[in-house]
C-alpha cells in the first residue's frame, strides 16, 4: 500500500468515509425500533395462512387439462437435519483477576456440533469475535483506514482504546512489528512494555503477534508469556519453522493459548497440531490456516476452511480447533486502496466493502475469531453475526412487495 | 470428507469411472481423443468431457445406453436456460453442495432491475450501464448478466410497453416480475419468443402462471417467502402441471430473518445435494434488493452496502441467480470477484508457469524482477510492465500458486526459491549485471537473496502499479 498515495486525500472521500460510520451507527437505532415492531408481526407470520394475496386477474387462456392438478399438492417437509461424531473444542481467551489474569472480559470460541450457522440443525454455541489490530509503529495502511487512527498511530495504548471503546473491538491483537531484526530489532523487553502499555488501555483479551522471524518471534514470545504469566493472551503465531516444543512449553507453563498457523494446506496444519499436543492441551488451541484476500485467493482460503471445519465434525479430531482468520490481509488486494477509474469510485467504500466480503464469506466457512482494521468493517460484521446468533424471523408480508416496490 | 461419508451412504451422484465405462461401447476406438474407454470414462465422471465426445454412444444401438448415462450424470440441481441466442444464460447445474467436492458450475447470473414507471432514459441509461459493465480479471471479463423488469404501476399495456423497450435496446435475458398474471402475460406478448424467467408463482397465482410459462415456453420462478412447505408442495404441483424449469425463491430477508434466508437455502441445497430431493432439485433465486424495502430514511449508501454484502453471502451460500438494484461499481465489484472465485475450479490452483517471461526487447542492461506464480499477481505485474512499455525480464517463481505476501509468510516463497529460480532461467547469459528487483512485499528476504544468489537486491515498490517509476528513479545497471 503505496504511502504516496496518502497525500491525495480528497476531501469528499474523507467526509464519505466518516459519513458512513456515523450512518452505519444511526441505523443501529433504526433496527432497534424495527425490532420492536416485529414482535407483532411475528404472530401473524406464524399463520401460513396470512400471506397477504395479490390481485388476480381470471386466466386469459384456460385450455382443456387431462390430469393437472387444480389444487396444491400437499407434500411434507423435513429439515434435513445430522448429527455429527466431532466437536469443535471450546477455547478460552483471556482470564479476569478471579481465573489468574487481569481482564475485565474474557471470550470463549468454538464448541460447534454443526457446520457454521447451520442453525436449523443445532444453535452456534459462541458467537464469533472480532479483535481489531493495533501495531507498535507506523506501518503502510491504506488511506480508507488511516483515517480513522491517524490520531493515534505509533501509541498502541491509545489505539487499543479507540478501537475497544469507539470501534467495539471484542479483542485487541498488538502487532510488535518493531521486534522485526529486519525493521528495528527491538528487544523483548521494549515488546514487553508495549503489551504492558496496552494491557493498562484495556480489560479486553489479547492477541500478540510476532514479527514473522521464526528465532526472535519466539525470544519474545518467552518474554511475554512469563511476565504476563495467566493472562491467557493468544500467541500469534506459532509456525512450523519455530522451535514449536520450546514455544509450546513456555505457552503451557505460564497459561497462554498457541496459534497454530499454517499455509493452507490441511496436512500441514494437522502436522502442527500433533506436534503441540505433546505439550499442550486441546484446548489451548486455536489455528489460523491463512487467509488470502477477496480476489487474491479467497476461494482457496475458503474452501480450505470449509474442509477443516466439515473434517472435524466428521470427527478429525487434529482439526477440531476454533478457526482463526487474519481478515485484515483483504487490504493486501490493491483493489482495496487503489484510486481506480470513476465507475469504481469511491475507494473509501469500496475498500471497506472488499474487507467486509472477505471476512462474511469466512464467517460462512467457519472461522470463529477475526482479525480485522476497518470500524465500519467492523461494525457490519458484527450486525451480520448478531442477526444469524439471534435473528427474529423475517416478515413474509412485507417481503412480496418488493416486486412493486418503488424504490 | 464430505457429510455423506458420514452417513455411510453414497450420495446421488457419487459416481465411480467404473459406472460409465459398463455403458460405453467399450471398443477403445480412440475417436474421444482418449486413449481407451477407461480414460474418456474418468474425464467424464470428472465432468470434464460430456459424454457427447463419445462418437459411438450417439448411434442408434446405444440409445439406451446413452439415456442411461445422461440420467446417470444428471446434475442434483437442474440447469436451466433463460433467454435465447448467445446471450442466454444456464442457470443452476450444480453437481455439488461444497465446492471442494467437485467444482461449482454456472456462476451465479446476476441481474438488475428496472420497472416500469420508470422515466424512458433512465431505462435506457441503465441497459447500457449493464452492459457496459465490465471488469479485467486473471484474464477473464466480468460482466453482467440479467435485466428484470419489474411492474411497480401493476398496468398490463405499461408493462408490456416497457419489455418491449427492454427487448429493443438489449439482448441480454429478462426476468418478468409481476405476482398479477395478467400484467404478466402482457409483458410476454412484447416478447414472446425471449424465454424470459417469469416471476413467480405463488400459492394464490401457480395455476395461471403455470399456465403462462407452458404457452410461452418459459422457466418459472416459485416464491414462497420461508415456508419450505409451501415452495416444495408449490414445485410438486407445478411439476405434475408439466412445468419442467422452475427456480425457487425462498425469500430472501436482510437484517431481520437473514438467518432464516441461510437456513431455507442451505436445507434447500442439502436435501437435493445429499439426499436427492429432486422436487428441490432447482436452481436458487436470491433478491439482495429486498434490502430496499427497508430504506426509508436510510442513506442510499447504506442500503446499497446492505445489498451488496447480502448478494456477497448468498453467492457464498448457494445462490445461483441474485436481484439487485444497485448499479454502483463499489458495490458490485467485490462481488463479481467473489463470483470469478467462488467458481473457479478447486481441481486447478489459479497458477501460471513458472520461468523467465519477457517484456519487449530487452538487452543486457535490462532491469530483472521476480514475483509469484499465483496466476493473479502474475497477469497483474505483467500488465503493469507492459502498460510502461518497458524493456526487462520478469522471473516467475514457483510458490504453488500463492500471492507475495502469502508466499512469504507461509514460506512457499523463500531466498532457496528464488536462487534456485535464477539458476534455472538462465538470466545470468542474458544480462551482464547482477541486480534483481524483489517485490516490496518479500523485502524480508533481501540479505538470504544476496547470500543465497550472489545478487545484489533492490527492493522494489509494494505494488506493482510504481514499477515504471521506480524503474525510472533506480535502475542504473
Amino acid at each position: 500500500m503505496a504511502e504516496k498515495r496518502e497525500k491525495d486525500e480528497s476531501v469528499l472521500g474523507l467526509k464519505l468515509n466518516s459519513r458512513l460510520l456515523e450512518l452505519l451507527a444511526k441505523l443501529q437505532e433504526i433496527e432497534l425500533e424495527d425490532f420492536e415492531m416485529e414482535v407483532g408481526d411475528l404472530e401473524v407470520w406464524l399463520q401460513p395462512g396470512a400471506v397477504a394475496a395479490p390481485v388476480i386477474a381470471p386466466p386469459k387462456v384456460a385450455p382443456p387439462v387431462k390430469v393437472k392438478p387444480t389444487q396444491i399438492i400437499e407434500v411434507e417437509f423435513i429439515p434435513p437435519v445430522e448429527t455429527y461424531p466431532g466437536r469443535v473444542v471450546e477455547v478460552k481467551l483471556g482470564a479476569t483477576k478471579s481465573e489468574g489474569g487481569t481482564r475485565g472480559k474474557t471470550v470463549v470460541i468454538g464448541g460447534e456440533t454443526t457446520p457454521a450457522f447451520y442453525t436449523f440443525e443445532r444453535p452456534t454455541p459462541h458467537q464469533p469475535v472480532i479483535s481489531l489490530d493495533v501495531f507498535d509503529m507506523e506501518v503502510p495502511l491504506a488511506k480508507a483506514v488511516k483515517m480513522h487512527v491517524k490520531d493515534v498511530l505509533g501509541d498502541p495504548a491509545a489505539w487499543a482504546k479507540l478501537a475497544v471503546e469507539k470501534f467495539g473491538a471484542d479483542m485487541i491483537t498488538i502487532h510488535l512489528i518493531s521486534i522485526d531484526p529486519l525493521v528495528k530489532d527491538a528487544s523483548p523487553k521494549e515488546a514487553v512494555k508495549t503489551v504492558e502499555a496496552v494491557a493498562q488501555a484495556v480489560d479486553v483479551p489479547l492477541i500478540i503477534g510476532g514479527c514473522g522471524d521464526p528465532v526472535k518471534d519466539a525470544d519474545v514470545f518467552q518474554e511475554i508469556c512469563e511476565t504476563f504469566a495467566g493472562e491467557r493472551f493468544l500467541i500469534s503465531s506459532i509456525t512450523r519453522d519455530m522451535d514449536v516444543e520450546r514455544c509450546a512449553k513456555f505457552i503451557k507453563k505460564n497459561g497462554h493459548v498457541a496459534l497454530s498457523f499454517t499455509p493452507m494446506d490441511l496436512n500441514l496444519a494437522r502436522e502442527l497440531n500433533r506436534r503441540l499436543y505433546d505439550f499442550l492441551p486441546k484446548e489451548d488451541i486455536v489455528m489460523d490456516l491463512t487467509t488470502a484476500a477477496l480476489g487474491y485467493g479467497l476461494d482457496y482460503a475458503f474452501t480450505n476452511m470449509e474442509r477443516a471445519r466439515l473434517a472435524a465434525l466428521m470427527g478429525d479430531p487434529e482439526l477440531a480447533h476454533p478457526m482463526s482468520s487474519g481478515t485484515t490481509n483483504a487490504w493486501a488486494a490493491r483493489e482495496a486502496w487503489l484510486k481506480m477509474a470513476p465507475e469504481w469510485e469511491p475507494r473509501e467504500l469500496r475498500g471497506p466493502l472488499w474487507e467486509v466480503v472477505t471476512a462474511l464469506t469466512l464467517l460462512l466457512a467457519g472461522v470463529d475469531l477475526f482479525m480485522m482494521m476497518h470500524p465500519a468493517a467492523v461494525k457490519t460484521v458484527k450486525d451480520v453475526i448478531a442477526q444469524l446468533m439471534g435473528g427474529k424471523s423475517g416478515n413474509a408480508d412485507r417481503l412480496v412487495e418488493w416486486v412493486t416496490a418503488k424504490v | 470428507m464430505s457429510e455423506r461419508e458420514v452417513k455411510g451412504k453414497i450420495g446421488v451422484k457419487e459416481l465411480s469411472p467404473i459406472d460409465v465405462y459398463k455403458l460405453l461401447p467399450r471398443t477403445n476406438c480412440k475417436e474421444c481423443g482418449e486413449e481407451n474407454c477407461m480414460a474418456f470414462a474418468t474425464k467424464v465422471v470428472n465432468r470434464e468431457v460430456p459424454i457427447e465426445k463419445c462418437p459411438p454412444i450417439l448411434k442408434k444401438e446405444f440409445e439406451k445406453a446413452y439415456k442411461q448415462l445422461k440420467e446417470m450424470l444428471k446434475p442434483a440441481i437442474k440447469e436451466v436456460v433463460v433467454g435465447t441466442g448467445e446471450r442466454a444464460v444456464k442457470i443452476g447445474g450444480k453437481l455439488v453442495m461444497y465446492r471442494h467436492e467437485l467444482t461449482y458450475f454456472n456462476p451465479t447470473a446476476i441481474a438488475i432491475d428496472i420497472t416500469d414507471e420508470m422515466p424512458e432514459e433512465e431505462i435506457l441509461s441503465r441497459i447500457k450501464r449493464v452492459e457496459e459493465f465490465r471488469y479485467e480479471y486473471i484474464g477473464q471479463i466480468l460482466k453482467l448478466d440479467m435485466i428484470a423488469v419489474r411492474s411497480t404501476s401493476n398496468d398490463p399495456d405499461k408493462f408490456k410497453a416497457t419489455v418491449r423497450k427492454v427487448a429493443e435496446n438489449t439482448n441480454l435475458p429478462m426476468i418478468l416480475c409481476s405476482l398479477n398474471p395478467t400484467v404478466l402475460e402482457a409483458g410476454l406478448m412484447a416478447a414472446p419468443k425471449a424465454r424470459p424467467l417469469l416471476y413467480a408463482a405463488t400459492k394464490d397465482n401457480w395455476r395461471e402462471m403455470a399456465e403462462l410459462a407452458l404457452m410461452y415456453g418459459c422457466p418459472l420462478t416459485v416464491f414462497a417467502p420461508n415456508n419450505l412447505k409451501l415452495l416444495k408442495s408449490l414445485a410438486k404441483t407445478l411439476l405434475e402441471y408439466g412445468v419442467e424449469d422452475l427456480i425457487l425463491d425462498p425469500g430472501t430477508f436482510a437484517g431481520e430473518g437473514l438467518a432464516d434466508t441461510l437456513n431455507n437455502f442451505t436445507m434447500i441445497r442439502r436435501l437435493a445435494c445429499k439426499q436427492g430431493d429432486e422436487l428441490l432439485g432447482f436452481p436458487l433465486m436470491g433478491v439482495p434488493m429486498t434490502v430496499w424495502l427497508e430504506s426509508a430514511g436510510i442513506a442510499p449508501e447504506i442500503v446499497k452496502w446492505r445489498e451488496a454484502y447480502l448478494a456477497a453471502m448468498l453467492i457464498v451460500r448457494f445462490a445461483d441467480i441474485l436481484i439487485m438494484h444497485s448499479l454502483d461499481g463499489w458495490a458490485l465489484l467485490p462481488n463479481v470477484v467473489l463470483r470469478a472465485n467462488i467458481y473457479t475450479d478447486p481441481r486447478k490452483p489459479v497458477a501460471v508457469e513458472p520461468g523467465l517471461k519477457v517484456f519487449g526487447t530487452p538487452d543486457e542492461n535490462s532491469p530483472v524482477m521476480f514475483t509469484t506464480n499465483f496466476a493473479l499477481t502474475y497477469y497483474t505485474v505483467a500488465s503493469d510492465i507492459e502498460s510502461a512499455k518497458v524493456n526487462a525480464y520478469l522471473l516467475v517463481v514457483d510458490t504453488e500458486g500463492i500471492a507475495v505476501d502469502s508466499a512469504v509468510a507461509g514460506r512457499k516463497l523463500t531466498a532457496e526459491k528464488v536462487a534456485e529460480a535464477i539458476k534455472a532461467s538462465g538470466i545470468e547469459n542474458k544480462v551482464k549485471h547482477r541486480k534483481l528487483i524483489i517485490p516490496g512485499k518479500a523485502a524480508r528476504l533481501s540479505g538470504e537473496i544476496e547470500e543465497l544468489s550472489g545478487w545484489q537486491v533492490l527492493v522494489g515498490p509494494r505494488d506493482s502499479s510504481e514499477i515504471p517509476k521506480f524503474l525510472q528513479e533506480k535502475w542504473n545497471p
